[in-house]
């Protein structure tokens, strides 16, 4: 009966202009009204219960609504209608207390079920600590030496309008999670900053990120494929500007992934003792600020009027290195919108953006910082 | 000693009139109302495309932000305040306020409150931008500087508010007309009396917890920050533990004047009355224990979680058991349709379509789902616009014959009605989808695929937001003039506000009348 | 007559308004407190545990996973000497997490522990924690900072994997204001 009635739900949605709204494709689909039925079996039964609990709201909606509508071309004035005196039936009233008492135990017993195994986060195949940062996330995976943030990554010129926007606008990022498919993931969420929210609807997976504290959740996808989805805790300015992008793939390939990854890191960290170009850096640089930088210091270096402060002709881009490194390295003492990049970014991206900021924007300061330099710092910081 | 007002600025300065008090509050709150939609304006009209457009996100969370505070504490609660204040002396048979001066006090806090949260907008740093459920750390260590102002502006709301309440209270229990029992008191007065109960119970709260703010961000306290032994859960729970309660103090007085209107255009006498008050103050008693289902995502332990679940799904009950009443009352009744029936009508069908979602939010493995997107944005926005905001215009159009002395422009009444039913619809329904869809809430931009929706939905805002512009024209020339009402006004409604002449004279039931 | 009933129902009101105040202010946050401790809400674990459980069980081993974090601009390197352990409940375990400071400044830090599952917390003791005190570590100074722990033996048999998070916390200046108020306080103490 009530997959029937999904079915029926499922056409309405199809018939709607530009339609297929539960289509199988997972690109963007315009006029979508409903949830997604997800890939998981929790995100299944969840959709399940939503469509429970939906057609229950509408067959009351119907049943007191066409009373009401009724009774309003009936018992009209106009018609000649003669008001009846009665006002009151305890009999009525007392049907009208059990019946729904009956049907919210109906509605709460599976809402109970579905909820005990949300909650069942024994025996994970993979661990992965998520922690929210204004205005990225970073993924941790336990046990391997794997780990990054993962920003957005559509152009500014599509958020300004300079450029059109491409079909994944604003839920695309530069480092998607990857996660194997058909292996019981558990995430451990935490934030470092504000309160975050990890949410991803084709999972039905949605845990606040606290800072200080630590939240867990669990998935186990049955499709490879990839899913999309935002922070939902408001977070600041960006908070509409930090994706979630989840890749789902078979066992093997997520196996080479973390071997890959693993081996990038032992690169870059070789990087550190690399000698860079002035052109290399400034290269390095501008990907580094526009990644991780320009949310609030703005492409162009010229900040926001009384919220950021410019990079273009500021004391500390233009004044002595060292306050450079250190506000870059350690954050800023007074303002807790400026973090502490010097664990987030490797040393050679540290080097290269602050290269980057002296020079561009009309700085042209002329200096360098080389990879080593940053280590030197961090490691005997005045 | 009956006297007549004062001439010019000091009559509204100085007055200890309920009817003066109360009309003050109702220009307050509508001139809150246009504010506050004017900034709801801006965010449809950035959320009219994808892309950034009008105004930088940094604005674009200070607009969320005021216009949550200024539509639930500008609006809603002082134009509610306002119509207790005309209707409450004139229902119960008393001659005024019980406590007039604290009364004149109460609402000439207000315009400071609010001249002190609007001067934010221009100060460095920006105006709150946090929310109007404002959670820490984002509020505290993250906030801007002018958070500290927003502070004490609610601090001074909150003052008012529960003055206001005390007032209230005092004059139901102490200023009946001799044989005006509890249980013969009109349903508004009824609500009124609980809603004030509710607001003195929870307004300290919410000062409570702007306070331990105050005191984390300036006095070194650390109550929400884990550094010092505090949580930012904490926050949360204090928060919603007045927040809820303060989501009925936005509704119940709604059902009140709602529970007058429908009987007198029905030409029948209300459904189960004594169900009613029960009913209200079963809801009244609900609200104080389901606060975390506003929090179900943030990591319970699942009894928590259960049992928030279940006592949010009660209220279901109750507040089921209002709208089969309301049906029953207009069930072989002999209607008819003018303007505040109009928005009552309206009021029964949106708000029980707001519950419904409201049921679907209770169901804690969904609400993961729904939490924090666009459906939660049209659920309480079908309970506040339809529900508080459709109920107080209807209570204006029913009682403004009796305030003024004369009957407003059906017509133009009946144009205000469509237009904001349309336009209100138009606004929100597809709220519901985008939020489905994975839309989620406080976003200055957002994906493609949510763009259809929301172009339909910023046409609506500034239909409805037009639409209040007949509204405000109706009434300001029903002031000036128009057909003299007659003192019953309508045919035969029930209450002692009926039985003074139209307009209500200064100064009413100096000798208390007779209750049957 | 109907001016004093005003003023009697005033000042109840008043103090109803007042009482809930100081509800708010003074009651809920220990009352919250107690709360988390007894329920493990939000994986608070509780201050130090004095008792010592009955027996260990040795029929049974429980994953203790330990991960750390820092907070927002904490430059400190924090990380947990193992990932995990395997502990039989009742037995006391020991654990060390390693922090160093790599700046030119001597910093305090604070630990903040948190409990997953939560059904779990109120079943994890600490005997021993770097997290009840602040940790002061000198400009390049590293540290062992010490944990003891015993999963109790009633810990719900659903139960196989503890996680404990530390998330590090720089307190340099609350700790300064807080050693500045004490000196003011005692001014003569030392000279």
């Amino acid at each position: 009966m009530l997959k029937g009635f999904n079915r029926l739900f499922a056409w309405m949605a199809v018939v709607l202009p530009a339609g297929g709204a539960l289509a199988q494709e997972k690109g963007p689909e315009r006029w979508g009204v409903n949830m997604p039925r997800g890939v998981t079996e929790v995100a299944q039964t969840t959709y399940d219960l939503h469509m429970l609990i939906f057609w229950i709201c509408v067959a009351i909606g119907v049943l007191v609504f066409s009373v009401m509508f009724y009774s309003m071309w009936r018992h009209r004035k106009s018609r000649g209608y003669k008001a009846a005196q009665f006002h009151e039936s305890t009999a009525v009233e007392l049907v009208w207390t059990i019946i729904p008492v009956v049907i919210l135990v109906l509605m709460a017993i599976p809402a109970t079920k579905t909820l005990y195994d949300i909650y069942d986060t024994e025996e994970a195949d993979l661990d992965v600590m998520i922690t929210g940062y204004q205005w990225k996330w970073k993924y941790d995976y336990l046990g391997a030496d794997v780990s990054f943030f993962s920003n957005l990554s559509t152009p500014r010129a599509e958020i300004d309008n300079l450029l059109p926007k491409n079909p994944h606008y604003l839920l695309e990022v530069d480092e998607p999670v990857v996660l194997p498919v058909g292996k019981k993931v558990r995430f451990l969420i935490t934030a470092n900053d504000v309160i975050h929210a990890w949410w991803v609807p084709d999972l039905a997976v949605k845990k606040d990120a606290i800072p200080g504290f630590i939240n867990e959740a669990w998935t186990r996808i049955d499709e490879p494929g990839i899913y999309r989805g935002q922070c939902a805790e408001l977070c600041g300015k960006d908070h509409g500007f930090m994706p979630i992008v989840v890749k789902a793939v078979p066992q093997e390939e997520y196996d080479q992934w973390l071997q890959q990854r693993e081996a990038e890191a032992a690169k870059i960290r070789e990087l550190t003792n690399k000698n860079f170009t002035f052109d290399e850096l400034i290269a390095r640089g501008k990907e580094v600020y526009n990644r991780n930088c320009a949310a609030c210091h703005q492409a162009n270096g010229q900040g926001v009027p009384s919220t950021f402060p410019a990079i273009a002709g500021s004391a500390i881009a233009t004044g002595p290195i060292g306050q450079h490194l250190s506000i870059v390295v350690a954050g800023s003492p007074k303002n807790p919108a400026m973090q502490a990049f010097g664990q987030q970014l490797p040393e050679a991206d540290i080097a290269a953006v602050i290269t980057y900021q002296r020079n561009a924007f009309g700085n042209d300061m002329g200096d360098t910082v080389q990879p080593i330099d940053i280590l030197k710092f961090k490691n005997n910081q005045q | 000693m009956a006297q007549g007002p004062k001439p010019g600025l000091s009559r509204w300065l100085y007055t200890t009139n309920h009817k003066d008090i109360g009309t003050m509050y109702l220009w307050f709150s509508f001139a809150m109302f246009l504010l506050g939609g004017c900034m709801a304006l801006v965010i449809r009209a950035e959320l009219f495309e994808p892309g950034l457009q009008i105004v930088q996100p940094e604005f674009f969370n200070q607009m969320t932000t005021m216009h949550g505070l200024i539509m639930v504490f500008g609006a809603v609660m002082p134009a509610f305040v306002g119509l207790a204040n005309w209707m409450i002396p004139l229902m119960i048979g008393a001659p005024d306020m019980a406590l007039p001066r604290m009364n004149n006090w109460s609402f000439w806090i207000l315009p400071f409150a609010f001249a002190m949260l609007a001067s934010t907008l221009f100060m460095e740093g920006g105006a709150p931008n946090f929310g109007w459920t404002f959670y820490a750390p984002l509020s505290t260590e993250y906030a801007p500087p002018s958070v500290t102002f927003f502070i004490f502006a609610i601090h001074i709301m909150g003052a008012s508010s529960i003055m206001g309440a005390i007032n209230i209270v005092a004059t139901i229990l102490n200023m009946r007309a001799p044989g005006m029992t509890l249980m013969k008191m009109p349903l508004f007065v009824w609500t009124w009396l609980i809603t004030a109960y509710l607001l003195i119970a929870v307004m300290p709260v919410l000062a409570g917890v702007v306070t331990m703010m105050l005191m984390d961000i300036h006095f070194g306290t650390s109550f929400f920050s884990a550094a010092g032994g505090g949580d930012p859960l904490l926050f949360q729970h204090i928060f919603w533990f007045f927040g809820h309660p303060e989501v009925y103090i936005m509704i119940l007085p709604a059902f009140g004047i709602v529970s007058a209107i429908i009987p007198t255009f029905a030409r029948k006498p209300l459904f189960g009355y004594s169900s009613m008050v029960y009913a209200t103050a079963s809801i009244a008693f609900l609200s104080f224990i389901v606060w975390a289902h506003h929090m179900f995502t943030v990591g319970m332990p699942i009894t928590g979680e259960l049992f928030f679940m279940y006592a949010t799904m009660l209220i279901a009950v109750p507040t089921g058991v209002k709208v089969f009443n309301w049906v029953s009352t207009m069930f072989r009744g002999s209607m008819t349709f003018e303007t505040p029936m109009l928005f009552a009508v309206a009021f029964v069908i949106l708000f029980t379509i707001g519950g419904f979602s409201g049921l679907m939010l209770a169901i804690a493995p969904a609400d993961f789902q729904y939490h924090d997107t666009y459906f939660v944005v049209a659920h309480f926005h079908y309970v506040l616009v339809p529900g508080a905001i459709f109920s107080i215009t209807a209570g204006v159009y029913y009682w403004l014959p009796k305030w003024t002395g004369h009957m407003y422009n059906e017509t133009m009444g009946k144009v205000h009605f469509w237009l904001s039913f349309i336009g209100l619809n138009l606004t929100f329904f597809p709220m519901h989808f985008v939020g489905l869809a994975g839309m989620p809430r406080r976003i200055p931009d957002y994906a493609l695929q949510f763009a259809d929706f929301n172009q339909i939905a910023s046409v609506g805002a500034f239909l409805f937001g037009a639409s209040q512009l007949v509204f405000l024209f109706n009434v300001i020339r029903t002031i000036k003039g128009g057909k003299k009402a007659t003192d019953e006004v309508w045919d035969n409604p029930q209450g002692l506000e009926w039985t003074v002449p139209s307009p209500a004279p200064y100064h009413t039931f100096s000798t208390p009348p007779a209750v049957r | 007559m109907i001016g004093s009933d005003n003023a009697r129902v005033t000042a109840r009101l008043m103090a109803l308004s007042v009482g809930m105040l100081a509800f708010a202010l003074f009651v809920m946050p220990p009352l919250y407190d107690a709360f988390c401790e007894v329920t493990g809400l939000n994986g608070k674990t509780g201050a130090r545990y004095e008792a010592v459980p009955a027996g260990v069980n040795r029929e049974r081993l429980v994953t203790v996973q330990f991960v750390t974090s820092n907070n927002k601009g904490m430059p400190w390197h924090f990380r947990p000497g193992v990932v995990s352990v395997k502990v039989h409940p009742g037995e006391a375990m020991d654990a060390v997490f390693l922090a160093d400071n790599p700046t030119g400044k001597t910093m305090v830090g604070q630990a903040i522990p948190s409990v997953v599952p939560f059904n779990a917390a109120q079943y994890f003791h600490k005997t021993e924690c770097f997290c009840f005190n602040q940790q002061t570590l000198a400009a390049g100074e590293s540290a062992e900072l010490p944990l003891r722990f015993i999963v109790d033996p009633d810990l719900p048999a659903s139960v196989n994997t503890i996680t404990l998070s530390y998330t590090l916390f720089d307190v340099t200046e609350r700790a300064s204001i807080n050693r500045e108020f004490e000196n003011k306080n005692e001014p003569e103490r030392e000279g």
